[in-house]
C-alpha cells in the first residue's frame, strides 16, 4: 500500500456549499468519479490539498431531455447518459459517445463534468513518478522541455481525449459554469483552448496541452446544454487499440442534414488528435450537393489542415490523422445514406 | 484528515475511522483485512479490484473511502452462504472460469452486478458487462460460459 499524498475530502450537498468550499480552498480540485483524477494523484502528477466530492451535490444530477433540447448535470454518470432512452432517440451522437468511453465499470463511476474536464494525455505524462523522474519530467509537470517536440519553445502538445466533447460540439452545446464571481454560460467550444500557441503568453482564449481549459480559478462545471435541430442525423465512432479500457486513437462525431439529394448541414468534430477537441471549420462549404468527389476531397483537405496529432501516444501522429479522416468520411457517408 | 465513516459492508452496518486519502481498495484489504479484492494495476486498467457499490460494479482502486458514506459495498467475500457457493462462484468453479485466479474476484463481482440488474443476459451483454476486466490466462471463453451457467443457476433459484 503506497500512501497517497495527504489531502482532505469535502462532501458538499448543495451547489452553494461546493462553491464555498472551492472559494475557501484555491488549491482544491473537484472530484467526479475519480477515474482520471485519482489515477493522476496516484502517479504523483497532481497533489491537490483538498478534493471536493461533487457526487452528493444534488443540483448536478439531472438529465432534462426532450426532442427540443437537452441539459445534463455535471455529476450525471456516463452509464446513465448512454442508456437514457430519450438521449438515444434524439441525440444519438451523445449516447454513442458515452457508450464508447473506457469500460462499463468506468462508466458507472465517470461523470459528465469529469469527462469534459478530462486532463490531456501524453506518453511522457501518464506515467509513474519514477518513470517521469528518470526522463527528467517535461513541461506539463515540472520539467523544462517537451519530449515530444523538444524545440517547442514552452509549448505542450498533450492530446485531449474525452469522447463527449466532440459529440456535444456537433450539437453546438453551451456549458454552464459557476465560480466565485457568479455564473456564466459559454459555448462549449470556448472551454477548450489547447491551440498549441507559439511565442505568446497563455490567455483565456489561447493555451496548449498544459493549459487546455478556459476555466477561471475556482470555477466548476454545472451543466452542459444543447438544442436539437429538426432532421439532424448524428453518430459517433472511434478507433482504439482494443475495444475497452482504452482511450481513443481518434474519435469522430458527425451530425448532418440531408434534404432530398442535398447535404444541407454538416458538422464534424474530433477527439484524440489535438490538445483540444476540434470542431472542423469550413464544413458549410461542403454542403449544397450530394456526397461526391468534391465533398470527399474537401473533407480530406480540412482534416489535413486542422487535425494535427503529435507523437503523444503509441500510435504515430500521421496514422492518427489518417484514421480520423477515414472515420469521418465513413460516418458522413453512412449517415447521409441512412 | 480522518473521519468517521458509516457504511454497509457485505450486509453489515459499520462505523470506521478512516483517513481522507485512503483508497477503498486499501481500506478493505489493509484495514479491514478482506483480501479477496485484488490490486492488479496502478489504477483503473485491470478490474481486479471491482466491488459493488449500491449494486453497481466500481473500481475500488479509484474510489476514496471518504466518498462512500451511507452506501452499500459488497466484496467477493459477501457471496455464498453457509458453505454454499453463489451462482456466479459455482459458474466460475464448475466451468473453469478461473486459472491463476488473480482476476477472478473482479470478474465475479462484475458478473454478480450484471445478474443483479439483468438476470438473463445475452452473450453480447455478458461481454459488454465484463469490458472493464482483464484476464491474462483464460482467453475469456470459459469466463463467458461461467456467467451463462451462473445465469441458468440463478434462474433455478441460486442467488447470484
Ligand atoms: C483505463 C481507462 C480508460 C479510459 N478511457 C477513456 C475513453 O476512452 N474516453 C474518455 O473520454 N475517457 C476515458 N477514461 C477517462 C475517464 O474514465 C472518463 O473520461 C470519465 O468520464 C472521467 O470522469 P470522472 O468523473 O471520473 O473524472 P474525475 O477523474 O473525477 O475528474 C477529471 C477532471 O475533471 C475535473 N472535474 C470533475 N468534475 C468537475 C466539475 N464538475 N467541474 C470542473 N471540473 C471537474 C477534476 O478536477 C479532474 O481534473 C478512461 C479512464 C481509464 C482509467
Ligand atoms: S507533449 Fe511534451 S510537454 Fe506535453 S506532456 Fe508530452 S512531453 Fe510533456
Ligand atoms: S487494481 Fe487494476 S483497475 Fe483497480
Ligand atoms: S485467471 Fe489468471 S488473470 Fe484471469
Amino acid at each position: 500500500m503506497d500512501a497517497l499524498p495527504d489531502f482532505r475530502v469535502l462532501n458538499p450537498e448543495t451547489l452553494d456549499e461546493a462553491l464555498a468550499a472551492r472559494a475557501q480552498h484555491p488549491d482544491s480540485k473537484p472530484l467526479g468519479g475519480g477515474t482520471d483524477l485519482v489515477v493522476n494523484i496516484r502517479r504523483g502528477i497532481l497533489a491537490p490539498s483538498v478534493l471536493i466530492d461533487m457526487n452528493r451535490v444534488k443540483e448536478l444530477h439531472a438529465i432534462k431531455v426532450d426532442e427540443n433540447s437537452i441539459e445534463i448535470g455535471a455529476s450525471v454518470r456516463l452509464t446513465a447518459l448512454a442508456q437514457h432512452s430519450d438521449v438515444i432517440a434524439h441525440y444519438p451522437v451523445l449516447a454513442q459517445a458515452a457508450a464508447h468511453i473506457a469500460g462499463p465499470t468506468h462508466r458507472n463511476m465517470g461523470t459528465v463534468g469529469g469527462n469534459l474536464c478530462l486532463d490531456t494525455r501524453c506518453i511522457y505524462y501518464n506515467q509513474s513518478e519514477w518513470w517521469r523522474a528518470a526522463n527528467n519530467h517535461c513541461l506539463k509537470t515540472t520539467g523544462s522541455m517537451c519530449h515530444v517536440a523538444p524545440k517547442s519553445r514552452g509549448v505542450c502538445f498533450a492530446t485531449y481525449s474525452g469522447d463527449l466533447a466532440p459529440a456535444l460540439l456537433t450539437l453546438q452545446a453551451e456549458i454552464d459554469l459557476a465560480g466565485p464571481n457568479g455564473k456564466r454560460t459559454i459555448p462549449l467550444e470556448h472551454l477548450y483552448i489547447g491551440f498549441a500557441r507559439q511565442d505568446v503568453p497563455v490567455t483565456e482564449t489561447q493555451g496548449d496541452g498544459k493549459f487546455f481549459l478556459s476555466l477561471r480559478p475556482g470555477e466548476i462545471v454545472v451543466a452542459v446544454r444543447a438544442k436539437n435541430t429538426p432532421g439532424l442525423r448524428s453518430a459517433y465512432d472511434k478507433i482504439r487499440i482494443r475495444r475497452s479500457i482504452e482511450y481513443p486513437v481518434a474519435g469522430v462525431a458527425v451530425a448532418l442534414k440531408r434534404e432530398g439529394d442535398k447535404l444541407t448541414d454538416l458538422r464534424i468534430a474530433f477527439t484524440g488528435t489535438n490538445p483540444r477537441p476540434v470542431l472542423l471549420a469550413g464544413t458549410a462549404e461542403l454542403c449544397g450537393g450530394g456526397i461526391d468527389e468534391r465533398v470527399i476531397k474537401g473533407l480530406d483537405a480540412l482534416v489535413r489542415d486542422q487535425i494535427m496529432p503529435m507523437k503523444t501516444t503509441f500510435t504515430p501522429g500521421h496514422y492518427r490523422r489518417r484514421v480520423a479522416g477515414v472515420l469521418a468520411r465513413r460516418l458522413m457517408t453512412r449517415l447521409y445514406e441512412s | 484528515m480522518a473521519r468517521l465513516l458509516e457504511f454497509t459492508l457485505n450486509g453489515r452496518d459499520r462505523v470506521d475511522a478512516v483517513a481522507d486519502n485512503m483508497l477503498l481498495l486499501d481500506f478493505l484489504r489493509e484495514k479491514i483485512g478482506l483480501t479477496g479484492t485484488k490490486t492488479g494495476c496502478d489504477g483503473g486498467e485491470c478490474g481486479a479490484c471491482t466491488v459493488l457499490i449500491d449494486d453497481e460494479p466500481a473500481l475500488s482502486c479509484l474510489t476514496l473511502a471518504a466518498t462512500i458514506a451511507g452506501k452499500r459495498v459488497d466484496t467477493v467475500e459477501s457471496l455464498g452462504h453457509d458453505g454454499q457457493l453463489s451462482a456466479v462462484q459455482r459458474g466460475f468453479h464448475e466451468k473453469l472460469g478461473a486459472q491463476c485466479g488473480y482476476c477472478t474476484p473482479g470478474f465475479v463481482m462484475a458478473s454478480a452486478g450484471l445478474l443483479r440488474r439483468n438476470p438473463n443476459p445475452s452473450e453480447a451483454e455478458i461481454i459488454d458487462a465484463l469490458g472493464s476486466n482483464i484476464c491474462r490466462c483464460t482467453g475469456y471463453v470459459k469466463i463467458i460460459e461461467a456467467v451463462k451457467y451462473a445465469a441458468s443457476l440463478n434462474a433455478q433459484g441460486v442467488s447470484p
